[in-house]
């Protein structure tokens, strides 16, 4: 049973505060990240931050290049809210939630132009790699956004590149050392609207007493790659402003995260 | 000649050999194949003479007549709520057990009780089917309004309200806080922000560590 | 050439190295992970709970359902498209078929208990991982049962039978039967025995022995995971 709190939320919001006493623009401690979880992916890290738990695992193949892009790869981002990590999710095809969260990723990393494409070429016209990231649920405990860029970045990060044979065949079971070439790393911070205030980090209960939200994908310089806005309620030109600001900070704070837990 | 492999407190998994022989008996949560006693649950083991007993560590809440439990409202219908036991029953409040006052027939329900509130009742009545009757007339049963809703272990419970009600009154005079306690195992804490917090994380750290001796003091060392 | 020395150095009874977790994942009633060499499942529970569609309602008991299913990274070559296949159907239905004749559910008549369990790598015997994962989740969960359920896969290669078969065996270039075996622990009563490959009576006999030493050692690790959540301090 999901447990809800919204009048409770609602009515500490509006004095900046909130139910387990964060500050409104703090994040939940500590957040950690475990490298290497599967060893059949070509690169995969597990985000936990506070309850919430998940995965992302890489993997690359050799495909035939697209017509009007022949000398690119491509980069392909699949999330899937597994009825494992919440009663609300279900069995079945990926709902609009999962298909949300797989798009706003993979708007912050293919769209920003995080990967350089041109590197992927294996041979112009006719092959290229191409690299899938899954994104996979293992405990929603909120802000599944934030912790899924976090893992996506850790694992694209981690992976290396398997061996291909004289034949053109992938040989997964053994890696190079080659990386996947990053150039940029766009990392998504949500920030949500509750009773007026702006609010980062949200538990489940939190985000359903929410009004609406904006995430921003963020790069290192504070360039900004990718905006959703989610909720039915409108935002302001000024509180969009307000927002940028805070997703700006706070992807400099996930970024020392990732820094920490990741080689670069 | 029989024989005991566990002691008193003891924690044991499902099928584990509590005792052989028949100068042993099996109680609540064990069975008897051949001349061995067996745990049906994870728990823990309590021996009262030659019986031997598991209290459960974890479980469903199964309803049962005379709880008090606190439910969701998720449905209106043409006689009143159908609420989430947090139980894979839903149950029944019927307009005459939520309210004293006359209803009119054309009133709308919405204003007493809306979709997505919580209420404290009582299970009236409960069928094999396990179909659940609930009141909200009598003494401490209210909608639930202000503070916070926080959901445990249903068989954790009496370990929150601890050996005639000390633990809860331990809670409540330390955090300053009401504290309902549903039997299946939501609990309604109103007070500042602040002491609930404090409230929610003792009665978590009850749930995780209900099994180690002088929990009241660690409650209490938690409090202070 | 018999198959004397195994690929990786173990004996032929000898199991992976394994590890056990229980209550992993906060939201589930309960919930644990199983590794066995390089094959990892996470397992939950949840429910008892109202069943959809109500048509499957069992007015008499509860229903144990199953839902197994291999991350899209956790394959030996390529990515695998998420999504039920056949195959995860069917190792879902023996996974409840093997896990059932334990779990009590006759008092929560109409209800569903569902069990997820998800694999983030696999290197063979991913049914039994999944099978020794619920059954860990289930205890965790507080569901009456009248014992722990253990799974091995067991393997007869070139000629010689071994526990805990894994992927490069699985493929070893020779006549290899792949033997999945799940036991009830007191009992050793055998609830799931599926098999491929070729292999005779006697054979298969041997087998079931050295599953049962293997199960019990599986046994004590499940035992011990559900254990240490309750540490005295």
């Amino acid at each position: 049973m999901i447990i809800i709190n919204t009048e409770t939320i609602k009515g500490l919001a509006k004095d900046g505060k909130r139910m387990d006493l964060r500050g409104m623009l703090e994040y939940r401690s500590p957040i950690s990240i475990d490298l290497d979880i599967s060893f059949t992916a070509e690169g995969s890290a597990k985000v936990t931050m506070g309850d919430t738990v998940v995965i992302a695992g890489v993997k690359l193949s050799i495909e035939k290049t697209y017509g009007d892009t022949p000398d690119e790869g491509g980069i392909t981002v699949n999330a899937e809210l597994l009825p494992l990590s919440s009663s609300e999710y279900e069995s079945g095809p990926p709902g609009i939630k999962a298909v949300e969260l797989a798009r706003v990723i993979d708007r912050g990393i293919r769209e920003s132009k995080a990967i350089d494409l041109k590197k992927l070429c294996v041979k112009p016209g006719e092959k290229a790699w191409f690299i899938t990231v899954d994104i996979i649920s293992i405990n929603d405990a909120g802000n599944l956004f934030d912790a899924a860029g976090l893992a996506a970045l850790a694992a694209l990060r981690t992976a290396r590149f398997p061996v291909v044979d004289e034949k053109g065949v992938i040989d997964y079971k053994h890696k190079t050392d080659v990386k996947i070439p990053i150039v940029k790393e766009p990392l998504p911070v949500t920030v949500y609207k509750v009773n007026g205030q702006l609010m980062v980090d949200l538990t489940v209960a939190e985000e359903k007493a929410a009004e609406s939200r904006l995430t921003v994908g963020c790069d290192a310089h504070g360039v900004i790659s990718a905006l959703q806005k989610g909720g039915t309620t409108p935002l302001s030109a000024v509180e969009i402003g307000h927002i940028l600001d805070i997703a700006i900070e706070k992807s400099s704070f996930l970024r020392g995260v990732l820094d920490k837990f990741v080689k670069a | 000649m029989s024989e005991v492999f566990v002691a008193e407190r003891d924690v044991v998994i499902p099928g584990e050999k509590l005792a052989d022989g028949m100068d042993f008996l099996p109680g609540e949560n064990t069975y008897r194949d051949n001349s061995g006693i067996y745990s049906r649950v994870l728990g823990i083991v309590g021996l009262s003479g030659r019986v031997l007993k598991i209290t459960p560590l974890a479980g469903p809440y199964v309803p049962r007549i005379g709880d008090r439990i606190i439910a969701k409202v998720f449905d209106i219908t043409m006689s009143g709520w159908r609420v989430d036991t947090n139980t894979a029953y839903s149950a029944l409040l019927n307009v005459r057990d939520a309210t004293t006052r006359f209803i009119k027939k054309e009133e709308d329900l919405t204003q007493i009780i809306a979709i997505g509130e919580y209420v404290v009742v009582n299970i009236t009545n409960v069928t094999s089917q396990n179909l659940i009757d609930v009141s909200m007339r009598g003494p401490d049963l209210c909608k639930v309004e202000g503070g916070r809703i926080m959901s445990i272990n249903s068989m954790k419970v009496p370990r929150v309200i601890g050996k005639a009600g000390s633990m809860i009154q331990l809670l409540k005079e330390k955090t300053g806080c009401d504290i309902t306690v549903g039997q299946n195992g939501l609990i309604w804490v109103r007070g500042t922000a602040e002491g609930e917090y404090k409230a929610e994380r003792a009665i978590k750290f009850i749930e995780a560590k209900s099994h180690l001796d002088g929990l009241t003091e660690r409650v209490q060392a938690l409090l202070n | 050439m018999a198959y004397t020395q195994r690929l990786d150095g173990r004996k032929i009874d000898e199991l992976r190295p394994m590890d056990a977790k229980a209550g992993v994942i906060p939201n589930a009633v309960g919930s644990a992970y199983f590794k066995i060499g390089n094959t990892l499942a996470y397992a939950a529970v949840y429910g008892p709970r109202e069943i959809f569609p109500r048509f499957l309602a069992n007015p008499k008991k509860g229903i144990l359902r199953c839902h197994y299913g291999m991350m899209p990274f956790s394959g030996a070559g390529e990515r695998v498209r998420p999504g039920g296949s056949r195959r995860s159907q069917e190792i879902s239905m023996v996974i409840a078929a093997a896990l059932e004749p334990v779990v009590d559910l006759s008092a929560f008549p109409n209800a569903v208990v569902d069990v997820y369990i998800d694999l983030p790598q696999t290197d063979a015997g991913t049914r039994c991982a999944a099978i020794c994962a619920a059954s860990i989740a289930l205890a965790d969960a507080g569901i009456p049962m009248r014992d722990m359920v253990s799974a091995v896969a067991m393997g007869q290669v070139d000629g010689t039978i071994v526990a805990d078969l894994n992927y490069g065996e699985e493929s070893y270039p020779a006549v290899v039967s792949d033997i999945p075996i799940a036991m009830i622990a007191n009992t050793k009563e055998i609830t799931l025995l599926q098999m491929d490959g070729e292999i005779t009576k006697k054979d298969l006999m041997a087998a079931l022995e050295m599953a049962k030493v293997a199960t019990q050692k599986i046994y004590e690790l499940q035992k011990k995971a559900l254990k240490e959540r309750f540490i005295r301090e």
